[in-house]
């Protein structure tokens, strides 16, 4: 087994642009379902209206990409808004069904074939990111160590997806220091409580979903200006599932725990996975193939959501007093 | 909650051996299974294919175009003289396949003329087996009041099938206040076992489907004995264990997807066709049918005259208060894991019969299926059963006016837009929304 093949293929996985799509993500679901104990099982949609948001503004608007990262953002603004007038009154499991099903209706229209022409259908939209890699200062070359070698065009989305983490991380943790973050921690724990001092919780809880979604939107962004394509399968419930590993992992209701569950998530799941790869070329699991591995990889996040939340539902910074699962 | 006793580990790591072993016996009872299409070793492991077989009533069809879209790739594909038709991509993701109509013999058409389009999901597979079933051409523009006739009985149908699964939904929530979102794969795992038996084993029909009811009541009752039961003990909260449920699914689903591979199964044999006025249709959705009816029937009885049945109701409204009454709660929502197992496999199995089922089948149904609980009102077992008619006709009519690719897309905003109006359901109580 080659393990310095497995061991380089796994620390390259600590500053991938699909990490970091996954760490804004999970960000924003800190904010969601940590600060404010919201259940959002949609997390999928939000990145999806934002990338989709912003590859619509290029694409058939013909806005400049800059302006397009503003419409995807608004947009998805626009969505928590839709999805929370109705929701954010009713219980938390009914927010969690509902919030499930509108990203699969979100996943839908950008499927049927009556809006192609928009939105692309099943073959999605690509490029829209010409701005973005055209703005790269870094000039040709390789640059790097070890196994963090980059060409210039993989540093750049790295450096920047990485600058809206940290920006992000600083932003959701003045933003819980604040007076307005102790009210979101507030409705976490006692609704009741913080509506008898006169604050309007369903305003509260609103912003608050805006503010998680359009860090989502921006984590969606990434993802699609990475790949140079957006599509409509990629938004899958899988996605959503993933970011909440990612965000049990580290730990809810903190500001490091997305950003290291992100990063611990993903080498353990490249890890694991070049170790199984191993051990099927050299036949010693002859029940498996390949491809096969590929599919274990999603058994084992199933199983990694199920004992994190039985065992340690705090992830690894989370204070579990400060979990509110039942909100 | 947070004092874990020596007791409670010694339980937990109990129930985790258990689920090994669960697992383990899987994995070997069905190493044959292991469907992908045990690549010679020569072969690159990474080829990626797309394929069907067209077929009109057991006869391979020559000559029939599909045209395969998606990633890039706009191709096309004619079946040969074994009726099989192939083609190679080269990225993972999902293709749409279209059957080409008028490359079709004369008199010959879709069974099920609405869908000329199918997915061919390469995502997490590398074969995809896209299957369009072949019978009489019924491709009669017909009067717009026989399509609603048609319409309504597709959605009647749908409907009666959804009900039959999300009584188990509905049961269980009421006694145990879960959603379990691992309910969609008990489905799957009905419909998939069906054609292990059915098709695979070559079992009489009967002997099929009532090892399947069998082996998903099993199912049921395993779960909550290794899985739920243990979680209530430690007083695990309700949201953490639909958390649970998420995790559970997409364990259940990967490894009935290693099992028996991604490929969309065709479980119906040739059943013969009816035709009642402008309805075409077959017995085995006419049987389906009348078995929903019958069970559906028989679960009322059961909850409404039975001691147990009453009691699993006295649990639902009140489980502390049943308690003190002298009912025995654990054996009741034990008693109702394994109904709802049982049901939801039997929806499976008629799932299985008239459509297509692949490994993915029961999750796509799962929001269908809270949409009917949300709609009736959650933890009511009628409600369960109005709601998943309602939401049968909207998916079926609703496609008269809208395309058919969003049919499910119509009936989930119907889901929000009741929420929004009468967050209770169309039979709730309003205390139940908390």
């Amino acid at each position: 087994m080659d393990w310095l093949n497995i061991g380089s293929l796994a620390l390259g996985e600590l500053f991938s642009p699909f990490t970091a799509t996954f760490i804004l993500c999970a960000l924003g679901l800190s904010v969601h379902f940590g600060y404010t104990g919201l259940l959002n099982f949609g997390q999928a949609a939000f990145a999806a209206v934002g990338a989709y948001g912003m590859a619509i503004s290029v694409l058939t608007f013909g806005l400049p990409l800059g302006v397009g990262i503003l419409m995807g953002l608004l947009a998805s603004a626009i969505f928590a808004v839709i999805l929370g007038i109705p929701t954010l009154r009713l219980r938390a499991d009914y927010l969690a069904i509902v919030t499930i099903a509108a990203s699969e209706v979100f996943r839908y229209f950008m499927t049927t074939i009556g809006f192609a022409k928009v939105t692309g259908g099943s073959n999605g939209l690509s490029q829209f990111g010409d701005d973005f890699w055209a703005a790269n200062p870094f000039p040709e070359g390789t640059y790097g160590f070890g196994p963090f070698i980059y060409r210039a065009d993989e540093l750049w989305i790295r450096v920047v997806a990485f600058a809206l983490i940290a920006l992000g991380a600083v932003f959701v943790w003045l933003l819980m220091r604040s007076p307005w973050g102790r009210v979101l921690k507030g409705i976490r724990e006692d609704e009741d409580a913080v509506r008898s001092l006169g604050k309007n919780v369903f305003a509260y809880k609103l912003q608050a979903l805006i503010i998680g979604g359009a860090l989502a939107a921006l984590g969606g962004m990434v993802f699609v200006i990475n790949l140079s394509n957006v599509q409509p399968q990629s938004w899958g419930t899988t996605f959503t599932f993933m970011i909440w590993t990612v965000l049990l992992l580290g730990g809810a209701a903190t500001i490091l725990g997305p950003i290291v569950g992100g990063m611990v998530f993903f080498v353990l799941l490249s890890v694991t996975q070049g170790i199984m790869s191993g051990l099927v070329d050299i036949g010693a699991l002859p029940f498996l193939t390949l491809p096969q591995v590929g599919q274990i990889r999603f058994l084992l996040i199933g199983l990694a959501l199920m004992l994190l939340v039985i065992f340690r539902p705090q992830g690894i910074f989370g204070n579990k007093k400060e979990l509110q699962f039942n909100g | 909650m947070n004092h874990l006793t020596l007791g409670n580990r010694r339980g937990i790591s109990l129930w985790l051996g258990a689920l090994a072993i669960v697992f383990g016996m899987l994995f070997s009872a069905t190493p044959s299974l292991a469907a992908s299409p045990s690549p010679s070793p020569s072969a690159n492991n990474e080829q990626l294919l797309i394929k069907g077989t067209i077929k009109n009533e057991g006869t391979p069809v020559e000559g029939v175009s599909v045209q395969i879209t998606g990633n890039g790739v706009n191709a096309k594909a004619t079946s040969g003289a074994d009726g099989k038709w192939v083609l190679e991509v080269a990225t993972k993701g999902v293709y749409k396949v279209e059957i080409l109509l008028d490359t079709l013999p004369e008199g010959v058409g879709l069974r099920d003329p609405e869908t000329t389009v199918r997915d061919a999901n390469l995502t997490a597979t590398n074969t995809a087996a896209v299957l369009f079933p072949l019978g009489k051409d019924t491709r009669v523009v017909q009067p717009i009041g026989d399509q609603i006739m048609v319409r309504v009985f597709s959605g009647l149908n749908l409907g009666l099938l959804l009900a039959v699964a999300a009584i188990g939904i509905s049961l269980i929530f009421g006694t145990t206040g879960l959603n379990n979102f691992a309910h969609g794969d008990m489905l799957t795992f009905g419909a998939l076992f069906t054609y292990l038996f059915y098709v695979v084993f070559d079992w009489p029909l009967l002997v099929a489907a009532t090892a399947t009811i069998a082996l998903s009541a099993l199912f049921g009752w395993s779960q909550d004995a290794a899985l739920w039961r243990p979680l209530r003990k430690r007083r695990l909260g309700l949201n953490q264990m639909m958390i649970v449920s998420i995790g559970f699914s997409i364990v259940v689903r990967y490894i009935l997807l290693l099992f028996f591979g991604g490929e969309t199964k065709v479980i119906s044999g040739d059943f013969e066709a009816v035709v009642i006025g402008p309805i075409n249709t077959t017995v085995n959705s006419l049987g389906s049918m009348a078995i929903s009816v019958v069970t559906l029937a028989a679960v009322a009885l059961f909850l409404t005259r039975t001691r147990i049945g009453k009691a699993t109701r006295a649990v639902s409204d009140n489980a502390s208060l049943a308690a003190s009454t002298g009912i025995d709660v654990e054996r009741i929502i034990r008693i109702v894991w394994v109904v709802a197992g049982g049901l939801t496999g039997l929806a499976g199995i008629l799932y299985g019969l008239q459509f297509q089922a692949n490994w993915m089948t029961g999750f796509q149904i799962l929001l269908l299926l809270f949409a009917a609980v949300t709609l009736g009102g959650l933890g009511t077992a009628l409600g369960a059963t109005v709601g998943a008619l309602i939401i049968g006709m909207v998916v079926e009519v609703s496609s008269l006016i809208i395309p058919t690719d969003l049919k499910y897309a119509a009936s989930l905003i119907i889901l929000i837009l009741v929420l929004l109006v009468r967050p209770q359901g169309v039979l709730g109580k309003k205390q139940r929304i908390g």
